[in-house]
């Protein structure tokens, strides 16, 4: 009998601690444990008692690199429980700034975090001593994506200009004017990059996935709209804890998230991607095709090319946005909090992040509910990582161990969200 | 020519939202220059290579929170010749800390379903609570220009050049309008450290150049005057029950924020 330890005690190149242990008995996956071990923080617990206002800079502080997911779903959140709409250019500067998280993170996520692994590099930092274009030309785009967060939030980690029914100042045409240059060079170096990740060598493995994104009617998801799958979930937010729900498990400080009475669920770019293509800009959806990316896409290491072309639309949507600024009179939507309760679901560079808030009447907080990206897709990384080292037990155990490792990061983890926590071990016997 | 050996940098992470480390990552101008003067020995968000100690500075971010972690700290400190504490959550203990106000078993139960599978300790603290630290860098988060003042200062032997002055004194410098004294706003300007913005445009005083009151992110001040403030609050409507919640912010475990705190507390 012949028994496999694969250990991964402290994962890289994801945000925040988390490990992964894999004990492997008689050529099969005996035990695997996507561990994450982040302390917890509490969020939920001591929101109790804070102003209703205090939502968005309290929650932004679960993740310093979707900050504004957090800020935004907790707006709408709160927006929904006062009956408050956002239209014209507030509701169209929400959609900037979040475009701005897109391409901060995911230009992140997929030059500095995930490229490296298919490259056979450790880090960023190593691929720039052979090409030192790739990683300039990265930071070039990933910058375009921070001015824009910077512009409209006055910084790009844990902006301050949000607020509930909009923001607190504007900004002006010129301003604004300003950062059309930088974000048309970022949306040429997005287009190269969706062509790059698409030449990638990718591992051969398909799982048929439930992928969970949102949709609007008319246009690419952010802020608003339905709840929908691959397999016929079409729900308003409001019904989200009807149909999904969080277990906890012992190994993991993480909830897991079900849906429904199925299994594990995807979100993020690629679920996004396959459920919205028709939504994307023109040029976003054109260079997918050339790429070759052939929907629906079933390879979950292909979400690199799926965040390149999120990149794209997100260049593009920003653009379009500056273009057809005008300052708006008021920078906030005047409202009366009440006693409700409000849902808010946003689209978060890694998939869709729900907050649910019950209010008292005095405007302060009664109860909390958030439920990040990372927790929703740790049932389908604990499903790809037995699948994938099933598949793949003849190779050697540092080679098994590195590409466990790369099958998490497809997922683009952000632990820190997720603890409401990951550690990697792989062991045979 | 005898070769230099490049000193190791480490960064290291305890209960935090990854934010400050990030900062660095978001010096994309600097990055690269900054992989050529050091050896990026320890940091896991941004590779996978590790190199053993000792090391010649650790950058350590987040609050101590768990029994674990508590004694991780003691090896980093062992293994590092200069230690720097960066963000709220290493210098103050984090919007985490609000728990050390409550019963954490009550805090636990709230989130999980089955408490006992948790293991927290009662307070968050910051990381001079347990170890030596050479420099507190504030800020929730960091501004990344001071991050790389400060590395730049200890590679050089050489004290940062990181001011301790109230974010109102840069209101007055950049002739923001005071929007405590003209609107109304409550502002934690007057306490609270310069160090947000600093690189940019509103360098110091972020908030009140986008119109809202500064709600304390960089911590305290020296010397803090946190009784006159309340006063001026308390003169201008403030019930007790806020003036508490607006000290206990991402800086709650700071001493001067939290004393006021707890001196406004029934």
């Amino acid at each position: 009998m012949r028994s496999r330890t694969i250990k991964v005690d402290w994962l890289a190149r994801v945000e925040g601690e988390g490990a992964l242990h894999v004990k492997i008995k008689n050529s099969k996956v005996a035990d695997l444990k996507f561990r994450i071990f982040e302390p917890p923080r509490f969020f939920e617990a001591f929101m109790r008692g804070r102003k209703y206002s205090e939502a968005p800079d309290i929650t932004a502080r679960i993740c310093g690199i979707c900050p504004v997911a957090y800020q935004m779903s907790a707006c709408h959140a709160m927006e929904d429980a006062f009956g408050v709409k956002m239209d014209g250019q507030l509701r169209a500067l929400r959609r900037l700034i979040y475009c701005g998280e897109w391409i901060e993170s995911h230009a992140l996520h997929v030059f500095l975090l995930h490229a490296p692994d298919f490259l056979g590099y450790e880090d960023a930092i190593q691929i720039a001593r052979d090409h030192p274009d790739i990683v300039r030309r990265a930071l070039q785009l990933k910058k375009a994506g921070n001015s824009l967060v910077a512009l409209l939030g006055g910084r790009e980690i844990h902006p301050i200009n949000v607020r509930v029914g909009g923001f607190y100042r504007v900004p002006t045409r010129r301003e604004m004017a300003a950062l059309t240059g930088p974000l048309e060079e970022a949306r040429d170096i997005a287009v190269e990059a969706v062509r790059w990740t698409a030449a990638l060598p990718f591992p051969e493995f398909e799982r048929d996935y439930e992928f969970v994104a949102m949709i609007h009617p008319d246009e690419y998801p952010f802020n608003e709209g339905r709840l929908i799958s691959n397999r016929g979930l079409d729900i308003p937010v409001c019904e989200y804890d009807k149909h999904f729900a969080e277990q906890q498990v012992a190994y993991s400080t993480a909830l897991h998230s079900q849906i429904e009475n199925r299994e594990a669920y995807f979100v993020g770019p690629l679920a996004r991607v396959n459920l919205n293509f028709d939504k994307l800009s023109p040029l976003a959806q054109k260079t997918a095709r050339a790429a070759g990316l052939r929907l629906p896409c079933q390879n979950p290491f292909k979400s690199i090319i799926a965040r390149c072309v999120e990149l794209v639309y997100a260049c593009d949507e920003a653009l379009r946005i500056i273009a057809e600024y005008e300052m708006p009179d008021q920078p906030a939507v005047q409202f009366q909090p009440k006693a409700a309760t409000g849902y808010g679901c946003t689209e978060a560079p890694r998939g869709i992040l729900y907050h649910r808030y019950r209010i008292d009447d005095q405007g302060l907080i009664a109860d909390a509910r958030i439920i990040p990206p990372t927790s929703q897709n740790q049932g389908s990384i604990e499903a790809d990582l037995r699948e994938f080292i099933s598949a793949n037990l003849k190779l050697p155990n540092k080679k098994l161990q590195w590409q466990c490792e790369q099958t998490i990061r497809n997922y683009d983890p952000c632990i820190s969200c997720s603890t409401h926590y990951l550690n990697l071990h792989i062991e045979q016997t | 020519m005898a070769r230099i050996r490049k000193p190791k940098l480490a960064v290291w992470k305890f209960a935090s939202c990854d934010g400050c480390q990030l900062s660095l990552l978001d010096c994309e101008n600097e990055l690269l220059t900054l992989a050529g003067a050091v050896n990026i020995a320890y940091f896991l968000e941004a590779s996978r290579a590790t190199v053993k100690g000792p090391y010649d500075l650790s950058l350590v971010e987040g609050s101590i929170t768990t029994e674990r972690d508590a004694e991780r700290i003691h090896h980093i400190r062992r293994a590092s010749k200069r230690l720097v504490a960066i963000g709220a959550c290493a210098t103050a203990g984090g919007i985490q800390a609000l728990r050390n106000f409550k019963d954490v078993r009550e805090f636990t139960s709230i989130v999980y379903a089955q408490p006992k599978y948790i293991n927290t300790l009662n307070k968050s603290t910051p990381i001079l609570d347990h170890v030596f630290v050479d420099f507190e860098l504030q800020g929730c988060p960091v501004n990344k220009y001071q991050l790389v003042e400060v590395i730049n200062a200890f590679l050089h032997g050489r004290k940062p050049n990181t001011p301790r002055h109230s974010v109102c004194t840069e209101c007055k410098r950049r002739g923001i309008v005071c929007v405590m004294v003209a609107k109304g706003t409550p502002c934690l300007g007057p306490i609270t450290q310069m160090g947000c913005g600093v690189g940019g445009e509103y360098s110091g005083a972020i908030c009140p150049a986008y119109n809202r009151g500064c709600y304390g992110c960089f911590g305290p001040k020296e010397t803090p005057n946190t009784r006159s403030l309340s006063r001026w609050w308390t003169d201008h409507g403030m019930n007790e029950q806020e003036l508490v919640r607006r000290f206990r912010g991402f800086n709650a475990g700071a001493e001067a924020f939290r004393k006021e705190s707890e001196a406004h507390e029934k």
